[in-house]
């Protein structure tokens, strides 16, 4: 995996705050990359700055080890927070002109957008216009002018606000078949769920500050709590449950049929296998796995670690 | 555009065209069968009964009005008129002006003056104009024609900068409120979308004139001409009124004719002065870049503001150079090489129509220059404040801005 996106100390300041200090991560080519944070901790100046669009005070921005270029920018799939459509234009036209700002040519970009209609079953709104389609409507017509010219890059803050679950599903599905053509994409977010079904890797900012940044599976290794699930049926011998050394019970709740234990393990150098011999003894086990935590968790211990 | 000149002068020849039958109830039997009548006024002389009597009949005999002049008029000159509705002051002119000479010749003859003395001793001074050149070449004069030509000019210029001012600013307002302009902006530079639509509603506004000026052109040509004839009929009551007068003094008339005829051949000479050529290019010039000028603030304003409400505290700077532009215009005009003249067609904000208004009575070319090229920096000075302004405030929303804000922005390393 090589670096296609280097983010180096990058720092800006407006008047009254500060938006980012010293700021540095990479983005590896063929990777969605959530870019998380709390409201106000910078992320849209970010991902500005890296669309050339702000200038930052300090700091550089490497596009294949080469510092970024306007022509660069404009390759690049862009869909920003606040982002609409001209009101009293039709779908098409206005679609097409958008495409040919990116440099497509009219031909092509027909073409293209007849074929993502088609895909996205919004074919008879070519002709609408834009105030006639409601929001959800138009961000679908939005995501389509983002990604219609095939670009390598692709930046997307907050692109599933406005979406209903089958359309923010249909646009996962979409950002998963791209990266498997290998487009790298940075999405900003605060849906959660989403980072974890579609991020590899993950940069956290918090006022102004990288805090945590790297693979969604290590990060989640580095702040799991040796939590395990057992789920048992029939009789469950508690006490000698409660007797053992290695383990300490953090929950015992009746379910369906049987016992739902969550356990701590408390010697971390006592292997699962041992574990799971031990519980062997005291009831039927039919069910084991280790709790991760969520990037719920994380987002929110890291969050407020760095504010205290 | 035509249409306002035209509905106007049409309206107004509608409203007159009853005619209008007067009962004349003539006390001082002075006036008998003398009144001259027009078209649509015409006069019955009633000589039985008294002003009570006719008033009763004005329904049954369709009269317009009763007009009841009184014994004493030649001495205490105030007749009456009595009518069911107020008697329109076209014709109240027509009775005020025909009594009114005819006092005044009955009068002369009382006092035996021949009337026609009278008329022979009344004067009317002109002034020609003669303008000295630099090359010591004389030439005659009318401002007349430059005074409409300025004015016109000047006022075109200050309409068309407010009007597509405004409609840069409400452009890039919308795109804003839109929420379309960072999308836009991440395949161009703020400054190329700003431009952009500067120059776009720049075209449009040529584009406009143009089209309203061949409409403007053709419909009045078209409505002159089928207006001759009610033209002809205006002309016979002007006659009409003043048939009297001319009636009595010939003589003086034929005096006249040479001075009036030099007038006419003056204001055609003047027409073949005024250099069109020169007035289109310096139109065009003061037109595009007093636009450009203005737009590129107005866009500023624009990308300032969240919505429409928000631009007031920001227009006012703007728009009053520009009224006082329009203001100043008769002073101008009054005295087009004045020191107020000068200054305020050499002031970048007032430059566009103050020069349009003065250029039609001739400007020296070194004043012509200067205005321009101070107009031209601060077209360039302006936008490249625009720039800076609206490249921040496109991106920023629900704020409200100030002026100190403004500056932060200009201020901003890039």
């Amino acid at each position: 995996m090589s670096n296609l996106l280097r983010i180096e100390s990058i720092s800006k300041a407006y008047a009254s705050k500060v938006a980012l200090s010293d700021v540095s991560f990479d983005v590896h080519e063929g990777v969605i990359v959530g870019l998380l944070g709390p409201n106000g901790a910078g992320k849209t100046t970010l991902i500005r700055i890296i669309n050339q669009i702000t200038i930052p005070d300090s700091g550089r921005v490497f596009f294949k080890e080469n510092l970024i270029n306007t022509n660069d920018v404009i390759r690049f799939g862009y869909l920003p927070e606040e982002r609409g459509l001209y009101k009293k234009m039709k779908v098409g036209e206005q679609a097409l002109y958008l495409s040919q700002l990116k440099g497509m040519n009219r031909k092509e970009a027909l073409i293209e957008l007849k074929k993502w209609f088609e895909k996205f079953e919004i074919a008879t709104w070519w002709d609408k216009k834009v105030e006639e389609l409601s929001k959800g409507m138009q961000q679908k017509v939005q995501f389509i002018i983002s990604v219609l010219h095939k670009p390598s890059v692709l930046i997307f803050d907050e692109p599933f606000s406005g979406f209903d679950p089958i359309n923010a599903n249909l646009i996962k599905q979409e950002l998963l078949q791209m990266k498997k053509d290998g487009v790298t994409i940075l999405l900003s977010t605060h849906n959660m769920a989403s980072v974890e079904e579609l991020c590899d890797e993950i940069v956290l900012i918090n006022s102004s500050k990288n805090v945590l940044n790297g693979k969604v599976n290590q990060i989640k290794q580095e702040y799991k709590e040796h939590l395990f699930e057992v789920i048992f049926t029939g009789f469950v011998n508690v006490i000698e449950m409660a007797h053992r050394y290695q383990y300490e019970i953090i929950s015992n709740e009746p379910i369906e049929n049987g016992q739902r234990v969550v356990l701590k393990l408390l010697d971390k150098t006592v292997s699962t296998n041992v574990l799971i011999q031990a519980l062997l003894q005291v009831g039927n086990i039919v069910s084991f796995k280790e709790l991760l935590p969520t990037m719920d968790d994380i987002f929110i211990k890291v969050v407020n670690q760095t504010n205290n | 555009m035509a249409a306002l000149f035209i509905v106007p002068a049409w309206i107004a020849n509608l409203e007159d065209d009853e005619d209008k039958l007067i009962a004349v109830v003539d006390s001082s039997r002075l006036f008998q069968h003398i009144l001259p009548e027009t078209d649509k006024i015409h006069f019955i002389y009633l000589n039985k009964g008294t002003v009570n009597d006719a008033e009763k009949e004005i329904a049954k005999n369709h009269y317009y009005a009763v007009l009841y002049i009184p014994p004493t008029v030649l001495s205490t000159p105030i007749v009456t008129m009595s009518s069911p509705k107020q008697p329109s002051l076209a014709v109240r002119m027509h009775i005020m002006s025909s009594l009114k000479s005819q006092i005044e010749s009955f009068k002369l003859i009382k006092k035996e003056i021949d009337p026609e003395v009278i008329q022979s001793v009344k004067t009317d001074v002109k002034v020609g104009v003669i303008k000295l050149n630099d090359d010591g070449t004389r030439e005659v004069k009318s401002s007349d024609l430059q005074m409409v030509i300025g004015f016109v000019g000047g006022f075109l210029i200050y309409i068309f900068i407010f009007m597509y001012g405004a409609q840069v600013m409400r452009g890039v307002i919308e795109e804003k409120t839109n929420r379309i302009v960072e999308v836009i902006i991440s395949s161009v530079k703020p400054f190329q979308l700003m431009m952009g639509k500067i120059i776009g509603i720049a075209l449009v506004g040529l584009t406009q004139f143009l089209i309203w000026g061949v409409l403007t052109f053709s419909i009045v040509s078209i409505a002159s001409s089928v207006m001759m004839k009610n033209n002809h009929l205006i002309d016979k009551q002007i006659q009409g009124v003043s048939l009297m007068e001319k009636n009595s003094n010939q003589v003086a008339n034929n005096v006249q004719t040479d001075f009036s005829e030099s007038e006419v051949s003056v204001i055609f000479e003047s027409i073949k002065d005024i250099d069109f050529g020169v007035m289109i290019f310096s139109f065009l010039f003061y037109f595009i870049f007093g636009y450009l000028m203005y737009s590129a603030l107005f866009a500023a304003i624009g990308g300032a503001v969240d919505n429409d409400a928000d631009t007031q505290q920001f227009m006012l700077p703007i728009t009053i150079p520009l009224i006082l532009s329009i203001v100043l215009i008769s002073n101008i005009i009054n005295n087009p090489e004045g020191p107020i003249a000068f200054w305020f067609s050499m002031i970048p904000l007032t430059s566009p129509v103050v020069m349009m208004v003065r250029i039609p009575f001739g400007v020296p070319w070194t004043q012509v220059m200067l205005s321009a090229s101070i107009l031209i920096a601060t077209f360039i000075f302006t936008t490249w404040l625009a720039g800076k302004i609206y490249k921040t405030g496109i991106l920023l929303y629900g704020k409200k801005v100030t002026y100190k804000d403004l500056y932060k922005w200009i201020r901003y390393k890039n």
